[in-house]
């Protein structure tokens, strides 16, 4: 089976050719899979384990350890609430159970329409802006679920809406 | 195989370039473009000033550099002019900044008003001089020694400052035990988090049998609040590499490895650029400035999970294998990554390093406390004025930090408590603002100084859902290897879970007593090792807040959603609907113009946004 958002085994395969036979390279293969796909079917970790000379259970055993491997597609929008100190100080908490709350998704899951993923990062180092909220690798800093929410609204309006260069 | 660079000839030009871009005639515009400097609109700004200078004609020169540290001021913009000192203006806008350069290039008006500080010699009237800023002043800056004065992508401007001179007198006057003997002498210890003397563990990997040996970077800061180590690897990288390539040479390794988060990817770019460029320099690479001593780095990127800041996880990691840790000894020191003598320092132990070897040990010696030596970063965040990245000697009183160097507590509020040390540190009182901040002091207060997270709090932060939060990130963090992490960790989060939802019990407390004793003893990494820590620092020191929620029912701050009830205040609000557009539970409803609008308890979710937005203040919490 070809993962469905590659043309072709060989361009499965060129993603690999790239690293020699090392479980060194496991986690940057993984990497570069997940970032070509967006997340890591089990079609292309067998071609790893394949690759690499290893057992698939021990490529996915590795995989999931990680929080930055993901098993199913993500949604067209990604948001990701940083859970660092500063931001639980100023309200981080507070920001994702509205989002929960207004989306009717759970941390790590994805609207049924594939329109949203929800997920936390562990902290992405902004801590003077918080609470910093990540909407598709944009961050927003010093947020609010409101401007969050409007910010959402406005992507799905217009198509774009980053609140960060205006 | 690259030529032999000549150093002291690369020195010279790269000073002399150095030179000419600071005295040149040209205006010379600064912009701090780190990830910090960018979330607040720094690019923005950029677009803004190329846009003025065309509009205007100017010829210029635009530096992109790190971040001062000054990151509440941000976006900054600094322009300097032939003949005058560089001023450094802060809270920047699109249009400020364009009115600014109009103003400042063109009619020779320099904006008091709009400017923080003057950097460099000479003064402006109404200007104050970057040392006497309130951030600034006590502060004595090592690590962040080039952060936001360079250029982090240009390899010339790291060495006019004086950078890759510690590695070239390494390399050609030292050899490898007295550059041990040297950091030994300095008395610098890890800047980590566990504070071990760094000259120990380089000697401890130096005499270890067998080869090849390794060299780590760790830069995996995963400890929420912290953010220290991206700054330094996005702002001066160098000055990173160049303390790993001596580490390499003081222990005799061939290989190493840089392993940053993949959180942080602007940081990952920089370093990646910046060991290519000590590569086409001949500072990596074989036969390093003719030495005959050869060395290079690989750049491996983590892929998230906060317990590879732990060093045995971290080389599982780099196996390609899940990053448990596992019990020591054997320590990496002899059978490391591979099995192999390995030696791991983190980010600002590396920066320190190569200060320290550029003919400075007596000079970091003498800064610091009888057994902590040197300065410490910390990171100021949470419930104060000025927030960002500073660096003081070890030993700086607490109060000088929050209350000089940070500014204080916003909005006229009374600081309640400073969590020092993350997930692993504590959370000190107010009353203690007078301890000393170095390794020493924290730990006989309960705290540590961890990687120097530092969170200021106010009388508006719950200290119960405060260690419940740190319980609940390293319960989601434990790589579930040893059980006390594991089912441990669960027990203590669960009570606390229980406090806050108002079905505490007295024989709480005790229990959390007990299980953080046990925890603390059987763990098997210091994640499991110094969990507990935050629980144990707030029952110690706001034991009346526990006793509030367990025994009154009741969560003095009005954090715990369960315990608390929002209202309306009459005599305060109104009417003008700001909150009744905000609420999402559509639990407020509005009467009529001028008139108090109705809040209903049954709908209101407790989220707080009506509190935020209110200008009145006629929202409270019971």
């Amino acid at each position: 089976m070809i993962p469905e958002n590659l043309t072709s085994k060989e361009e499965l395969q060129a993603l690999l050719c790239g690293f020699s036979r090392d479980q060194a390279n496991l986690i940057p293969m993984l990497q570069q899979l997940q970032e070509r796909l967006g997340y890591l079917p089990p079609e292309a970790m067998a071609a790893a384990a394949e690759r690499l000379g290893l057992a698939e259970s021990t490529v996915y055993s590795v995989a999931s350890f990680y929080t930055q491997f993901r098993f199913k597609p993500s949604g067209r929008n990604v948001i990701k609430v940083c859970r660092g100190t500063a931001c639980h100080v100023g309200g981080g908490e507070r920001i994702l159970s509205e989002l929960e709350r207004q989306l009717e998704i759970k941390p790590g899951e994805t609207t049924a329409d594939l329109e949203y993923s929800l997920d936390t990062v562990a902290c992405i180092g902004a801590c003077a802006l918080a609470p910093v909220v990540l909407l598709n690798e944009e961050i927003h800093g010093k947020t609010s679920t409101g401007n969050i929410l409007d910010a959402i609204t406005r992507r799905k309006k217009t198509g774009t809406g980053c609140s960060c260069r205006q | 195989m690259p030529p032999v660079i000549d150093f002291p000839t690369l020195q010279a030009e790269a000073k002399a370039h150095w030179q000419t871009l600071i005295e040149s005639p040209t205006p010379h515009i600064l912009i701090g473009t780190a990830t910090c400097g960018k979330v607040s609109g720094a690019m923005s700004v950029l677009d803004a000033i190329t846009a003025t200078l065309d509009r205007l004609g100017i010829k210029a020169t635009i530096t992109q550099v790190g971040c001062f540290g000054m990151c509440y001021a941000e976006p900054t913009m600094d322009i300097a002019l032939p003949g005058m000192p560089r001023v450094s203006y802060g809270f920047m806008t699109p249009e400020k900044a364009g009115k600014i350069i109009e103003d400042f290039i063109i009619k020779g008006d320099p904006r008091p008003d709009l400017a923080l500080c003057t950097i460099g010699e000479g003064s402006i009237d109404g200007i104050p001089a970057f040392d006497e800023m309130p951030m600034l002043k006590g502060q004595r800056r090592i690590a962040l020694r080039n952060c936001g004065h360079i250029n982090p992508l240009r390899i010339s401007h790291y060495i006019a400052r004086g950078g890759y001179a510690g590695l070239h007198r390494a390399l050609t006057a030292l050899t490898p035990q007295q550059v041990i003997d040297e950091v030994m002498r300095s008395g610098l210890r890890g800047r980590g988090g566990a504070g071990f003397p760094t000259g120990q563990k380089w000697q401890f990997c130096h005499d270890a049998k067998g080869t090849p040996k390794y060299v780590i970077c760790n830069a995996d800061e995963g400890d929420p609040g912290a953010f220290m180590d991206r700054s330094i690897l996005e702002g001066d990288p160098h000055s990173v590499i160049e303390g790993l390539i001596i580490t390499a040479y003081a222990i005799g390794a061939a290989h190493g490895y840089i392993y940053v988060r993949a959180e942080y990817p602007l940081a990952v770019s920089t370093v990646k650029h910046a060991v290519e460029q000590a590569r086409e320099h001949g500072f990596l690479g074989l036969n390093i400035m003719g030495s005959g001593f050869d060395f290079d780095i690989h750049i491996k990127e983590g892929a998230g999970a906060f317990v590879c800041g732990e060093e045995t996880a971290l080389m599982a990691s780099i196996e390609g294998k899940r990053g448990m840790p596992r019990s020591r000894p054997p320590f990496p020191a002899i059978s490391g990554l591979w099995g192999k003598p390995t030696n791991m320092n983190n980010v600002k132990t590396l920066a320190m390093a190569s200060y320290i070897l550029a003919g400075n040990v007596d000079e970091y010696a003498g800064i610091g406390t009888d057994k902590s030596k040197g300065t410490c970063v910390f990171a100021l965040a949470g419930n104060i004025n000025h927030m960002g990245l500073i660096e003081v000697p070890m030993g700086t009183p607490l109060q000088d930090v929050i209350f000089g160097i940070g500014g204080g507590i916003p909005k006229g509020r009374k600081l309640k408590a400073v969590q020092v040390g993350g997930p692993s540190g504590g959370c000190l009182p107010a009353a203690m603002s007078d301890i000393g901040l170095d390794y020493e002091s924290l730990v006989k207060s309960g705290a540590i100084m961890g990687s120097g997270g530092m969170i200021a709090m106010d009388q508006g932060n719950c200290m119960v859902d405060v260690a419940r939060y740190f319980l609940s990130f390293v319960q989601a963090e434990s790589c579930g290897k040893c059980v006390p992490c594991r089912l441990g960790t669960r027990q203590m989060l669960s009570i606390l879970e229980r406090i806050t939802k108002g079905d505490g019990r007295p024989e709480d407390i005790p229990l959390l007593e007990e299980l953080a004793k046990q925890i603390k003893a059987a763990s098997l990494c210091a994640l499991g090792g110094t969990s507990p820590n935050p629980v144990l620092t707030t029952l110690k020191y706001f034991r009346d807040e526990y006793e509030a929620h367990i025994i009154e029912k009741r969560c003095p701050a009005g954090v715990c959603k369960s315990l608390i009830t929002y209202s309306i205040v009459n005599d305060k609000c109104n009417g003008c609907r700001l909150c009744v557009k905000a609420c999402p539970a559509r639990a407020i409803t509005f009467v009529a113009k001028r008139q108090p609008v109705l809040l209903d308890e049954g709908l209101c979710n407790r989220c707080g946004v009506c509190r935020d937005v209110c200008k009145l203040d006629a929202v409270t919490i019971t």
